[in-house]
């Protein structure tokens, strides 16, 4: 094309260029590619880490279930993006501000949101984004990448009271065609924010794969152009995860501003329970996904260091399934709220012309339980 | 204490007054916007606060409207109270996700423990001779949601009040403040740091014969209206509704059952406009006690048109007085 020829156009400077890096150090089969971390060292996170991830893949599918069988309503899985969230919570400090999109219950957990709350708001219950611990933290977010705003929101109020926390954020890679997440990068790199936003590229907006989505190489140069930092991580590497993120709120504690995760992961699942995805994916892609997956490369990584054997398998998948059938049942056996609560937290106070229609509501739900 | 300053002033500089007072008061009231810092504002209302009160809490902002609104939430959740501008209502369509979605259900969705104590000003309204998307008054997007509260000043010493009041209000508040009355007269305005109250009516002249319902720059040409009224004998009572969501019902209904006619105002667009709502619960509520139809009296259901014919679009005096004359000559 004429205008790529710059011979005829005299000699241009350089004025920038950028390169973008991705971080793995597990392989699929869990070989260490390159030095690793030091926390590596750390046998008791390394077992955490494992954990978590093995917590949110038996939860992940309880969920499932309970939408299938009647018992719970939408649910977006998290299955094969395991590493991303335990990865987040775990190098988040307690008093970080953590603002998800939807597929975020790994870090939910980990920061103490009980399995109990999260079920009752896939189960269609507002109490369960009334969180007893992470009080600060947001609730799951609906609409695409708006959270990521909200971070910035959070970050620019931790800036102003010289505050030594951060935000993280996460969003999947359809948010980064939103015009939220490109005004917030924007916005993250003038103002030098304490913000870490981590894309989970599970190469899927629903139906609509990454390369409908953007020209783009890669998500995490869309960071460079707000001018922040911005890298690649394979998101089934729980190493990579947990190491870049550590190192990005490190960064952000400093006061040397904001990052940019792109995480690499595959989206082994449909989108959400009311999705059917072998209507538009090739089976053999979803085959090929299930060899990036996060937790057999970990168990494998964690069987050569010996530091875990089939025993403590077995025992952890008890215990975690023990934990879950609890919080499920403790969730089934959750009433629901009084519905007039509709009304109750519109407002700190109820506007007086509110009062009729909340009578009416009371009267009509009372003569329900009469029926 | 020293005595509160007092001065004649318009309703720009009573808001800018408002917002200063508030600054010194509580140092988790910040500023945002585009425009707001050094330029103080397209309209000057922010005028001189960055430099009493730094970049730190008047941020201008990125040219980006759904930033705007939306990194106001993550602020109001953190327990400052943000006071945004978006500059003109035209503009305020992409920061309405944010509003809508997030600002209005914030408390609700968390079962109170995060909260949006935000503002959101937005200067608003024709007749001021601007180019397109410059002039609509599209209040009733606002009023349709639960969760906010849509407050609307007409003079400059509303102004001050209401919007201290909007500041310290716990919920988010949806500022409108009419461009063509930025200006327009000035008032004797006290800094005492009196708020006033939300979610009620203001009655600005007594009647007996008819009841004119209006708010914002429109209380201007319902006001003369009424002396004009007055002049041919007919006792007219105007009611500034102020805020227009919630509604105080309360007081309109009285008057209106008192007088048993009623015309209502407004700049925006007819259909589905907070005087179809109004006009709704008058009809719901105190049918038997009007003696006339209920009228309004409203913008056309066109899009406002460029300025040269803009006055074509906007209710005037003349309006307010036929449409009250038919009303107090119904049999």
């Amino acid at each position: 094309m004429d205008h790529g020829d710059t011979s005829k156009r005299g000699s241009p400077e350089l004025r920038a260029q950028f390169n973008i890096h991705y971080y793995q150090y597990l392989n699929e089969e869990g070989k260490p590619q390159t030095t690793l971390p030091h926390f590596t060292e750390d046998t008791a996170l390394l077992l955490k880490l494992y954990d978590a991830m093995v917590m949110t893949r038996l939860l992940d599918k309880k969920c499932i279930a309970l939408q299938r069988t009647g018992k719970m309503g939408t649910y977006p899985s998290v299955l094969g993006q395991e590493a991303v969230g335990v990865g987040i919570g775990f190098a988040m400090r307690s008093n970080d501000v953590f603002v998800p999109y939807y597929r975020d219950m790994a870090t939910q957990i980990i920061r103490g949101v009980d399995i109990k709350d999260i079920l009752l708001c896939w189960g269609g219950d507002e109490r369960g984004n009334n969180f007893k611990n992470a009080r600060e933290d947001f609730p799951c977010c609906v609409p695409i990448a708006t959270q990521i705003t909200h971070a910035a929101g959070v970050a620019s109020a931790i800036k102003l009271r010289h505050q030594t926390r951060a935000v993280v954020t996460t969003a999947g890679d359809g948010a980064t065609s939103r015009g939220d997440f490109a005004e917030t990068v924007n916005l993250a790199g003038t103002w030098q924010l304490p913000l870490v936003i981590v894309i989970n590229n599970n190469q899927w907006a629903i139906s609509v794969p990454i390369n409908l989505q953007t020209a783009a190489k890669t998500l995490a140069q869309k960071g460079i152009a707000g001018g922040i930092h911005s890298e690649q991580v394979d998101g089934c590497d729980i190493i990579a995860v947990y190491d870049a993120v550590t190192q990005a709120l490190k960064r952000a504690y400093e006061g040397k501003g904001p990052t940019l995760i792109e995480a690499i992961t595959y989206r082994l699942s449909d989108h959400t329970t009311a999705d059917d995805a072998t209507r538009y994916r090739p089976p053999d892609a979803v085959k090929d996904g299930w060899k990036m997956e996060p937790i057999k490369r970990f168990r494998n990584f964690l069987y050569e260091r010996q530091i875990w054997d089939e025993e403590q398998e077995k025992q952890l998948y008890q215990r975690c399934e023990q934990k879950i059938s609890q919080a499920v049942d403790d969730y089934l056996n959750t009433q629901a709220e009084a519905p007039e609560a509709m009304f109750d937290y519109l407002y700190q106070e109820l506007p007086e012309n509110l009062h009729e229609q909340r009578q009416q509501l009371i009267n009509k739900s009372g003569h329900k339980h009469h029926e | 204490m020293n005595k509160p300053d007092t001065r004649e002033m318009t309703m720009v500089e009573a808001v800018n007054l408002a917002l200063s007072c508030e600054m010194r008061k509580d140092e988790n009231v910040v500023i945002l916007g585009e425009d707001v810092g050094t330029n103080g504002g397209v309209f000057r209302a922010t005028d001189g606060l960055k430099a009493e009160f730094g970049l730190r809490r008047v941020m201008d902002t990125p040219l980006a409207e759904t930033l705007i609104a939306g990194i106001s939430v993550g602020m109001a959740c953190q327990g400052l109270r943000p006071v945004a501008e978006i500059q003109f209502m035209g503009f305020m369509f992409a920061a309405l996700e944010h509003i809508l979605c997030h600002a209005a259900r914030m408390r609700n969705r968390t079962r109170g423990r995060l909260t949006c104590p935000l503002v959101l000003r937005i200067p608003y309204g024709g007749g001021i001779h601007a180019p397109e998307h410059h002039s609509e008054s599209t209040e009733a997007i606002f009023a349709h949601t639960p969760g906010l509260r849509v407050v609307v000043p007409s003079s400059p010493k509303r102004a001050y009040g209401l919007l201290l009041a909007a500041i310290r209000d716990p919920d988010p508040v949806i500022f409108l403040e009419p461009t063509r009355i930025y200006r327009l007269t000035k008032q004797i305005v006290v800094d005492d740091s009196e708020a006033l109250p939300l979610d009620v009516c203001y009655t600005l002249r007594p009647g007996e014969d008819i009841t004119l319902i209006s708010w914002g720059a429109m209380i201007v040409e319902t006001l003369q209206a009424a002396k004009h009224l007055a002049e041919q004998g007919i006792s007219a009572e105007v009611i500034d509704v102020t805020t227009i969501k919630p509604l105080d019902m309360d007081t309109i209904l009285s008057s209106v059952k008192k007088t048993g006619r009623c015309v209502i105002i407004h700049e925006a667009a007819k259909t589905c406009g907070v005087g179809a709502e109004i006009s709704a619960q008058i009809a719901e509520r105190a049918l038997m006690d009007l003696q006339a139809p209920i009228k309004r009296v409203c913008g056309y259901d066109t899009i406002m048109p460029y300025f040269r014919n803009e006055h074509y679009y906007m209710p005037s005096v003349n309006d307010i007085v036929s449409a009250a004359k038919e009303t107090f000559h119904y049999k």
